[in-house]
């Protein structure tokens, strides 16, 4: 039906980008360890004309490739924020490496070849589609974790990050398998339509088994309880631009994922799958809460603060429809704004040239550094979700599809953990302010860190002046995964 | 005249947004020199004079005969149904100005204050456009914005300018408030679904459903109760008003509780009449609980701001007390009440400031003869203490009169208990009089203690005249609510007929073939 142009046509942003890519690293490979800046420099132009390129696309709902790639609005939606993620992480790292002794070209290359992976997991509509992209994500990542080769704790993230990734990619796989034995098919639009067929005999058990694999594979990739255990050891160990990168891209694509998988090929049988969302959903949250009130380490903190945050945008998944998805929706936008900032102040802050890590180095900083520590003051707030900040606006729009679907005791628990975590971010802020200073931190802070403190800073503390676009956009897009 | 100069510009959203200006002002100052502080303390109290004074204007424009909102103003904000939404009313008005005047006093008394002034004044000055945003705002959503993020400068507040055992306070203020807000946000999120607005003034019209009501009303009482605070949930307000800076201690007791009384009056009552009503028992026994348990703390503490700190919770009881007689004169001294101790018990705690700046010690035994010393002080404090005993001729009477009087309309027992808590508040509070300011002067270092300085004279003198005003002629201030006042009696019983008349047949269209 569709030629091989009008499919190509379709994928235009991710070829540009895998070409890109592809170049970026011959340049490298030729020119040697000193073309680490042109290739950033190329890396973050490729990513500008891609971003670009997906905004100008149309949002209309098409499919390519035989319906294994899919295009629309929420996809759209996703990778604009994907992208987003993707191109703050590669100016953000530049001092840190530079520093760690290991500015090296790859890193670009990577987080380019990681976000190409996550773009294809958003625009999946076939299980192979999606394992594809999955898995080229993953190998990036685990690349990416290990990036300090030198450092004893970089590497033990990055095995640590691939011996569990690869345990997980095998239940995705084999939940996939199944899924495939059961209905015939590994494509979604076939399967929503079997699964519609089906009707009120519902699906087989082997058919839930097989989403009960594949919602595991797809809880590691996000960090959901039970299958979070590897979120604060990865977080800590990794090089700190990349953990700002972990924290804000691949789990937005996961969720992406998640949301695709779980709506468009087997909404119909939402009630098979609901209760489990559920429960990891608030698992997450209340381990989010209460596992992280312990931690000194601030890279360990926020890991734990992510893996509670991916359990509020669950609660959007668990409540489903349209207004579910735009919850999750704004929430993940909101997440990713306030994670950048957040790991930005710590890529801002050096002390004697070392990089910060400790809650015990912000003591103080209100007096030594108080634009900073404001700064810094608002993302804990918008993380704990007090208005007017953008984190209660995410919070907002969860609950309200919460709600709508009659989980009140999931709302109510996500309110209860909602205060407990409160209670870690508030300790930040007291570390900041209340405590006495120890010692200045380094007065040459790293540009680019600080743009991108600035900006998102400004997005978390005024974001209440004009919250309807955001919204609205968001709507928008989950109107197109959601007939 | 002034009442015309009130029309034709958003006067609401200016004094709400007035003091953020002063902030942005007093950020863009640089250096820490002496007169780089002075510069601050002078910006922060021009524009809180600035707030209070374009306030007076909407106090002069206000038209006491109607019970509609006025000075409205509606923009929208997010998405269609949930809009910016201002305006006032009788049972509003007097707590926006309530806040624009105890702001000024409040910087004056941060004289004090040394370190981190910047940081300090930043802190009230937003606080202050969030607390008048409460008090104005007409949808739950930006009623919930301004009432939550209020926490954070209080938050700070207390945690940096505060005593010992500040962060303990501050962290059990901010962690009790935000549970109970969050229920109640729970709650807003449901009545958006329901009645598909969150608009105050759509939401009078609508009538929920009675099972629904009782939900929700628990869901907003969580946040209120924790706010006011009743008992047994007041444990947060002994120690973050001990721990507090003296202005902190104003605000938290004239502003911040406020807003608890006031979501009652204003959400509550109308939005969840039926179930209002029906937890209305409850309500009084907690009241009354909180009346004279409190009261009975109160006359054992050794800390002076703790003691009025207990006494700011039996205070609160009345007002909850008249609020859920759900008549006009409990209703009216409620609110009465709670300006009166705004002002009041306010003052209470800027006596202790005084002493407390010269000695750097609250307990109560350090002190004794101080009358001996300062005449001036010993005058001013031994009013307060008779407008917190509710003296006739001065404000605290004419609150607790009224509220005694609409409460004993609807439960002889109730206003029984609550009367023997006036006894036990005069007795707690000429106790510490007598402790503090009569007897002999034996601590050997009051001996060179200093009287009221002029700073400290000019504070005082407003609060003074404010709480005779009241006292005396009541009726300039009844006058404004009156009007709402009475609707929103007539508004709660005619929902309740209606929603009695509907519910016994169990079956409206029956009703009609009649």
């Amino acid at each position: 039906m569709t030629t091989l142009s009008t499919d190509l046509a379709l994928i235009l942003p991710e070829l540009i980008l895998a070409g890109g890519a592809l170049f970026l690293l011959l340049v490298g490979a030729y020119r040697g360890e000193g073309s680490a800046a042109l290739v950033r420099f190329g890396a973050c132009a490729l990513l500008v004309a891609v971003l670009v390129l997906t905004l100008c696309g149309g949002s209309a709902h098409q499919l390519g490739f035989n319906d294994m790639v899919v295009v629309d609005g929420f996809g759209r939606f996703m990778k604009v924020l994907v992208l987003i993620g993707g191109l703050v992480a590669i100016p953000m790292s530049v001092d840190y490496f530079r520093r760690a002794g290991s500015d090296r070209f790859e890193y670009p290359v990577l987080v380019l070849l990681a976000t190409l992976g996550m773009m294809l997991m958003v625009s999946a509509n076939d299980l192979i589609t999606l394992y594809v992209g999955l898995e080229l994500q993953s190998l990036a990542l685990y690349v990416l974790a290990a990036f300090l080769r030198d450092d004893a704790r970089s590497t033990e993230a990055g095995l640590k990050y691939f011996v569990l990734g690869a345990l997980s990619s095998g239940m995705l796989l084999y939940g996939c398998s199944l899924i495939y034995g059961f209905s015939g098919t590994t494509n979604f639009t076939d399967l929503a339509n079997g699964i519609a067929a089906l009707g009120d005999k519902g699906a087989s058990i082997g058919l839930i088994i097989g989403i009960v694999f594949l919602v595991s594979g797809l809880a590691f990739k996000v960090s959901a309880v039970p299958f979070h255990m590897w979120t604060p050891d990865v977080y800590e160990g990794s090089p700190t631009p990349v953990t700002a990168f972990f924290a804000a891209a691949p789990k937005v694509a996961a969720m992406a994922l998640f949301l695709r998988v779980l709506t468009s090929p087997f909404g119909e049988i939402a009630a098979q799958w609901q209760q489990i969302i559920i429960f990891v959903a608030v698992a997450s949250m209340l381990l989010g809460a209460f596992a992280a009130i312990g931690q000194t380490n601030l890279k360990r903190l926020l890991a734990y603060s992510s893996i509670g945050h991916v359990g509020y945008a669950l609660v959007g998944l668990a409540a489903g429809g349209e207004q579910g998805i735009r919850g999750v929706l704004v929430y993940m936008a909101i997440y990713l704004v306030m994670t950048l900032g957040t790991f930005g102040v710590l890529l801002v802050m050096r002390k004697d040239g070392k990089p910060v890590e400790s809650l015990a180095d912000f003591a103080g900083l209100g007096r030594t550094n108080p634009w900073l520590a404001f700064v810094m003051a608002a993302f804990m707030f918008s993380l704990a979700g007090v208005p007017p900040l953008a984190g209660f606006f995410a919070k907002f729009y969860v609950f309200i599809a919460a709600i709508e679907q009659g989980l009140y005791i999931v709302s109510v628990i996500g309110m209860i953990a909602s205060a407990i975590s409160a209670f870690y971010y508030l300790r930040v802020v007291k570390v900041m302010y209340f405590d006495a200073p120890a010692g200045a931190i380094d007065s040459d802070m790293p540009l680019a860190s600080r743009l991108v403190v600035t900006v998102s800073g400004v997005l978390v503390l005024l974001y209440f002046i004009v919250p309807a676009p955001l919204v609205t956009a968001a709507g928008v897009a989950a109107k197109t995964l959601v007939p | 005249m002034i009442a015309d100069l009130a029309q034709g510009w958003p006067i609401l959203s200016v004094t709400t947004f007035l003091p953020l200006v002063g902030a942005l002002l007093i950020l863009l100052t640089r250096g820490e020199g002496e007169a780089v502080v002075k510069n601050i303390r002078r910006i922060a109290l021009i524009t809180t004079i600035v707030t209070f004074l374009v306030s007076l204007i909407i106090w002069a424009g206000f038209n006491n005969g109607t019970a509609e909102f006025q000075f409205v103003e509606k923009t929208a904000w997010i998405g269609d149904t949930i809009t910016y939404h201002m305006g006032v009313d009788g049972i509003s008005i007097l707590f926006v100005i309530l806040t624009t005047f105890l702001m000024p006093l409040c910087i004056l008394a941060s004289d004090v204050i040394e370190k981190r002034v910047r940081e300090y004044m930043v802190a009230f000055l937003v606080l202050e456009t969030l607390m008048i945003g409460v008090f104005c705002s007409l949808d739950l959503v930006l009623f919930y914005l301004f009432f939550e993020a209020g926490l954070i400068p209080m938050f700070l507040i207390i945690g940096i300018w505060g005593g010992a055992r500040r962060i303990y306070a501050t962290f059990k203020f901010f962690l009790y408030t935000l549970v109970g807000s969050l229920l109640m946000l729970l709650g807003i999120i449901a009545i958006y679904l329901t009645a598909g607005t969150t608009d105050v003034v759509e939401l009078f019209k609508y009538n929920f459903p009675v099972d629904m009501q009782f939900w929700l009303w628990l869901a907003f009482f969580a946040s209120f109760a924790v706010k006011v605070p009743m008992w047994p949930v007041h444990t947060w307000l002994p120690d973050a008003h001990v721990e507090a800076p003296t202005a902190g201690s104003v605000i938290l007791a004239g502003v911040l509780l406020k807003m608890g009384g006031y979501g009652f009056i204003r959400f509550s009552l109308p939005l969840f009449p039926d179930a209002s009503a029906y937890f209305a028992p409850l309500m009084f026994t907690l009241s009354i609980v909180a009346v004279i348990y409190t009261s009975l703390v109160a006359l054992v503490q050794e800390d002076m701001k703790k003691l009025i700190a207990y006494s700011s919770v039996a205070h609160m009881g009345f007002i909850t007390l008249g609020t859920f007689s759900f008549t006009e004169q409990g209703l009216q001294g409620a609110i009465i009440q709670m300006v009166s101790h705004g002002i009041v018990s306010g003052a209470l705690f800027l006596c202790v400031g005084v002493v407390y700046d010269r000695m750097h010690t609250r307990e109560i035994s350090r002190y004794g003869g101080l009358v001996n010393r300062m005449p001036i002080y010993a005058f001013v404090f031994m009013l307060f203490t008779m407008a917190t005993v509710g003296l006739p001729g001065t404000s605290g009477f004419v609150g607790e009169f009224l509220i005694l009087t609409g409460t004993f309309k609807a439960s002889t027992i109730a206003t029984f208990f609550a009367a023997t808590g006036l006894v036990l508040g005069a007795a707690y509070s000429l106790y510490l009089y007598r402790r503090v300011v009569f007897g002999e002067l034996v601590h050997g270092d009051l001996q060179d203690i200093e009287d009221l300085n002029w700073r400290e004279k000019v504070t005082f003198l407003p609060l003074m005249v404010t709480a005779l005003w009241i006292g005396i002629y009541p009726t300039y201030f009844t006058a404004a609510t009156d009007a709402s006042v009475q609707n929103l009696v007539t508004q709660i019983r005619t929902k309740i007929a209606a929603n009695a008349a509907a519910t016994p047949a169990d079956a409206p269209e029956a009703g009609k073939t009649h």
